[in-house]
């Protein structure tokens, strides 16, 4: 489906069915209450790690912080190497060549924020720059912002085409383009029927995962917002025939957050999306505590934070 | 199998202590039947047998009335209100203490899933207490003449869905507005009453506020006919709820019934989908459809029909049926044999009417009373399974084309107790909920219960309401 | 003024021959004879003839009920406002008959002027009464109930539908008391007269189709209570019943118990003087609570 009239393409994210706050979260509080045990832990704690975008976007980051957390991202656990590996770095654009680097020869990805992350307050021509700066740098996945001062004025076209114009941007000669992760950074839509929006006209521009937050902002990434994207990437499968991605991140910090959201995917999406290609985690601290429980059902006592790495 | 194959998760029983036997709770303490005999309570959801319980006869009946009496005239009725008010507030707290307790208890007696028992029904019981403590003392203000009085002994009859939840339902605004009780809990669901009675003996209740007789419908019957009850109360069919009005015409007795429903649930085109599908879901298969204000009956407009429908099939896929104690269980046990005999023989009914039968691959265990979750659709006004409560796992799908359709279709039914209304256009929701003959009306949500919102029926789904100010008209001489 | 001018139908024997008045059922606005074509003999205190009055059936008590089924939806949904002025105007039109009413109570019950102007007074105070409760019950019994968790919920009164009423003896005040707290509220009524004076009731009849009070929302019969009572009570689209006009305390339990097979809302009792302020009880009974849930959030 292109949409290419503005008319058509507000006519459309009007007439999506409307998301009731109330009934919402009760389903999501519901799906959270889910207790996963023993073997099904087991499992889901080794997904979640394989999902994580292993994530620093500091103004203090360096390149020996850096090579740090893609050092860790290869080995999470020095202890145990049968813990899996991460699945992406994400770093800023201008880092991204040293994650490259670090990560050579491994199937783990670099992600670099791009467009004037986190506010996207910057002319289309400076974002688009960013973007193919990114990708000639390294960059195997581009997280963009959308605009959300346009989204939330009504300016539905002018995210769209920018979406669209960051894709394009994505592009890599002769290989395959970066993919591009689209943040509606749904703290600042507030409403769940803006996500939903929002969510829909990042996937008709063209998105290949659609992102809750840049962590910036509070609140990042929670169970509903997560819930209503993963609602929506569902019904674009049916209404288009392909699987879109959903990443939530910031905030997402301990184990017990992480295999919540991995009975989310699974009771709401689908076990389709139970994937590091379909579904990934934007964190941090949370890999060490995915850790010290992946290590704990194996000893049967409770860890301590100074037997795992600090990086 | 499916990628993310959810571990058995069972919430322990370790925190219970069952006897292997219960007497009746007459007058503070649990004594020997008189004139009864004894039978065995199960678990529906493996037919292990969980105690022996004691079907009480009528000299029994007469002990546990004239327990009540006696202590409605020596002790509770003369007590001053903010004394009464201390009681009900402490059973609250004891109640809250022993959820865990009560919870699992509930589970393995009715079939529920824990996850229910615990997050619902034993809440709410504490919920009710608490609420009704507060009125004990403030009765001249609830509108009610400036000195309502009990009406003395309460005859108290309540079904085995919500075994505890009902319990609480009744006794607390029995006791909050100054009346005693007796109390007959369903005969496959015993125990968590007498679980209650120990709990009013670790409250120091007066001896005789409360009793609690188990047994059966002849239990009941000598209950309600007794000469000495001047309150009867009764939750359960429409059928046996109308021998009980009949029974209290010709003795004169007050009385507040709850009985069946035949809920519609109706979609409009501008829905929430997703909550409408959850809601839809909430509405029927929530505690296995065992529910008297159930969505039984989903109206769904023309429009958006292959759309909601596919929907819900595919929400109807997550459901996961099994161990009412395992933590993860969304379906639980039917509660009786019987039940399931009559889910059966009415499902059986809706297809050979022609409504066509679906239901999401679910294995359904060997031993105990299962039902899968069930829709059927095709169904018209016209089929049996539209018009009588199922009182199961088994929804009836009909569609509808305007408002004026679904208020019509909604209506059509002896019963009154509940519907469902779901739109995004508020002027539509307070047309349909101005029309809808029905005791609730729940506007996108379903199922929703608080001791504050009074909760009853119109037409033949009884009489009286049951919570809030309103509920507490039903034990005072106002 | 002649001796016997309590008695309407003989008021102007001596002056000229008067035009009597037939007196028949109230159904649907139009006033009928029984569809049986019988009629019975009403009489004076003294057991003088005063008129004919129609016999009603137990067709004409269906009829009825489908009557008041078909002007429930229209009088339960007009606002409380209008059915105020309704039910007050009914008042104005009683005031201007003031006279015949006395007579006519006078006739039948051979009371004293004094005392049957009492009864008519206060009967037309009585729409007054209730005139005002229409737009103040809801606030007085409704309520916004604070759940615990993210909803606006609020309880409001509703009519229950048809209410079948068996009006007490007392000719006008009894039959007022007994039907305008159905009505108030929007509930449609059929009433069975008293069955010794029924000749008020039909005047009072003739004063509603003259008021404001659409067809149907109040159907009179007039007939033996103990022949048409029973087909009310068992009625499957009767949803409430008023038995204070039960001619006998047997009848009233037998009624009681045809009353369940639908469960119907029963009254049963009476007050010991209808001169009294009424309690709300008669309105309440004919009350239904609904209560709305909806989610409150963003």
């Amino acid at each position: 489906m292109s949409i290419t009239l503005e008319r058509d393409l507000r006519g459309f994210l009007h007439g999506l069915p409307g998301v009731d706050r109330v009934g919402a979260e009760a389903r999501a509080a519901m799906l959270a209450s889910r207790s996963i045990k023993t073997t099904a832990k087991q499992w889901a704690l080794d997904l979640a790690i394989s999902m994580i975008d292993l994530t620093t976007l500091e103004g203090q980051d360096t390149p020996g912080k850096v090579r740090a957390l893609c050092a860790k991202g290869k080995q999470p656990d020095p202890a145990d190497p049968t813990a899996p590996r991460v699945a992406a770095i994400c770093v800023y654009s201008d880092l991204a060549r040293i994650a490259k680097q670090e990560l050579d020869g491994t199937n783990i990805k670099v992600a670099s924020v791009a467009t004037s992350f986190p506010s996207g307050r910057a002319a289309l021509d400076v974002k688009l720059a960013d973007v193919r700066y990114a990708v000639a740098e390294g960059a195997d996945e581009v997280d963009m912002v959308i605009d959300r001062g346009a989204f939330l004025a009504g300016n539905y076209q002018l995210v769209y085409d920018e979406i669209v114009a960051v894709k394009e941007a994505c592009a890599r000669a002769g290989e395959q383009s970066a993919h591009l992760k689209v943040i509606l950074e749904t703290g600042e839509l507030v409403t769940y029927d803006n996500v939903r929006r929002a969510s829909w006209l990042a996937m008709l521009a063209g998105a290949d995962f659609i992102k809750t937050s840049t962590g910036k902002v509070s609140p990042a990434a929670t169970l509903p917002v997560t819930m209503i994207m993963l609602e929506a990437v569902r019904d674009f499968r049916d209404a288009h025939g392909r699987l879109i991605g959903v990443k939530p991140a910031g905030g997402i910090r301990t184990a017990k957050d992480a295999i919540r959201y991995l009975v989310l995917v699974n009771e709401s999406a689908g076990e389709d999306w139970l994937d590091p290609d379909w579904f990934r985690l934007g964190a941090s601290s949370l890999l060490n505590d995915l850790l010290m429980q992946r290590t704990r059902m194996k000893t049967g006592h409770y860890e301590g934070p100074d037997y795992f790495t600090l990086d | 199998m499916p990628k993310f194959d959810y571990a058995p998760a069972p919430e322990s029983r370790s925190v219970l202590s069952l006897q292997e036997s219960y007497g009746l709770f007459i007058d503070g303490k649990f004594t020997d039947t008189v004139d009864g005999r004894t039978f065995k309570t199960i678990s529906p959801a493996t037919e292990e047998v969980l105690a022996e319980v004691t079907e009480a006869g009528p000299a029994d009946v007469d002990r546990a009335v004239g327990a009540a009496r006696k202590a409605y005239e020596q002790t509770w009725s003369t007590m001053a209100g903010k004394d009464r008010s201390k009681y009900l507030f402490r059973i609250a707290r004891i109640i809250q203490e022993r959820a865990r307790e009560l919870a699992v208890l509930e589970s393995l007696d009715n079939g529920k899933p824990i996850r229910e028992s615990r997050d619902t029904d034993i809440p709410l019981v504490a919920a009710h207490f608490f609420y009704h403590a507060g009125w004990a003392d403030k009765l001249e203000f609830a509108g009610y003449g400036p000195s309502p009085r009990p009406l003395g002994v309460a005859g108290q009859v309540v079904p085995w869905n919500f075994p505890m939840l009902m319990l609480a339902w009744k006794i607390a605004p029995a006791l909050a507005c100054g009346n005693t009780v007796v109390l007959k809990p369903a005969e496959t669901t015993p125990l968590t009453a007498l679980m209650f009675a120990e709990i009013c003996q670790q409250a120091d209740l007066p001896p005789g506020v409360v009793n609690i007789v188990t047994g059966a419908g002849q239990t009941g019957r000598s209950l309600v006919e007794h000469p000495g009850i001047d309150k009867v109360a009764f939750t359960g069919s429409t059928e046996v709820g109308k021998q009980i009005a009949r029974a209290c015409a010709v003795s004169h007795k007050k009385n507040t019934l709850e009985l069946g429903g035949k809920a519609a649930n109706i979609v409009f085109e501008d829905a929430p989908i997703d909550q409408a599908v959850e809601g839809i879901v909430n509405g029927i298969f929530f505690n296995q459809g065992h529910v008297c204000c159930a969505g039984s009956r989903l109206l769904v407009q023309e429009s958006v029909y292959d759309e909601v429908l596919a929907s819900l099939r595919r929400r109807l896929t997550t459901l996961r049926l099994g161990d009412p104690l395992d933590k993860n269980t969304d379906v639980g046990a039917i509660n009786s044999a019987a039940q399931l005999a009559k889910i059966r023989e009415l499902s059986d009914v809706g297809e050979a009417e022609g409504a066509e039968r679906w239901s999401p691959p679910c294995e359904l265990p060997v031993r105990g009373f299962w039902f899968p979750p069930t829709i059927f659709t095709g169904v018209s006004q016209a089929h049996r399974i539209a018009r009588e409560e199922i009182f199961g796992p088994v929804l009836s799908v009909l569609t509808f084309r305007t408002p004026a359709e679904a208020v019509e279709k909604a209506n059509n039914t002896p019963y009154g107790l509940s519907a469902g209304v779901w739109t995004e256009k508020g002027s539509l929701i307070l047309w349909m909920a101005s029309r809808l003959r029905a005791g609730v009306v729940w506007a996108n949500t379903f199922n929703r219960f608080d001791p504050a919102s009074p909760f009853g029926g119109y037409k033949e789904s009884g009489y009286g309401r049951e919570g809030g100010r309103h509920g507490l008209e039903a034990y005072l001489d106002a | 003024m002649p001796k016997d001018s309590a008695n309407p139908a003989r008021v102007a024997d001596t002056a000229r021959v008067a035009v009597r008045k037939t007196y028949k059922l109230y159904i649907g606005g139009a006033f009928p004879r029984s569809e049986s074509g019988r009629s019975y003999v009403v009489t004076d205190s003294r057991g003088g003839f005063l008129a004919n009055a129609a016999l009603g059936s137990r067709k004409d008590a269906r009829d009825a009920v489908s009557a008041a089924r078909k002007a429930f939806p229209g009088w339960s949904g007009a606002t409380a406002y209008n059915r105020g002025q309704v039910l007050y105007r009914v008042a104005e039109l009683m005031e201007g008959r003031r006279a015949q009413f006395t007579a006519e109570i006078r006739a039948a019950e051979g009371i004293s002027a004094a005392k049957a102007e009492a009864f008519v007074d206060a009967a037309i105070d009585r729409w007054v009464w209730y005139a005002g409760w229409s737009d103040k019950i809801a606030q007085v019994r409704g309520s916004s109930n604070p759940v615990a968790g993210p909803y606006f919920n609020f309880s409001l009164p509703e009519p229950t539908g048809v209410v079948a009423v068996l009006a007490p003896r007392g000719p006008l005040l009894g039959l007022v008391s007994v039907v305008a707290p159905a009505i108030v509220t929007g509930n449609t009524v059929v009433v069975v007269a008293s069955e010794r004076y029924p000749l008020p009731a039909v005047t009072l009849s003739e004063v509603l189709a003259t008021s404001d009070v659409p067809g149907g929302v109040v159907n009179v019969l007039t007939g033996k209570v103990a022949e048409i009572a029973p087909w009310l009570a068992s009625h499957m689209d009767v949803n409430a019943i008023d038995l204070a006009g039960a001619p006998s305390d047997e009848l009233r339990d037998e009624l009681a118990v045809a009353a369940t097979d639908n469960l119907k809302r029963v009254v049963s009792h009476a007050p010991s003087d209808w001169l009294a302020t009424p309690t709300l009880d008669r309105m309440l009974a004919y009350l239904e609570t609904k209560t709305v849930w909806h989610p409150a959030a963003m």
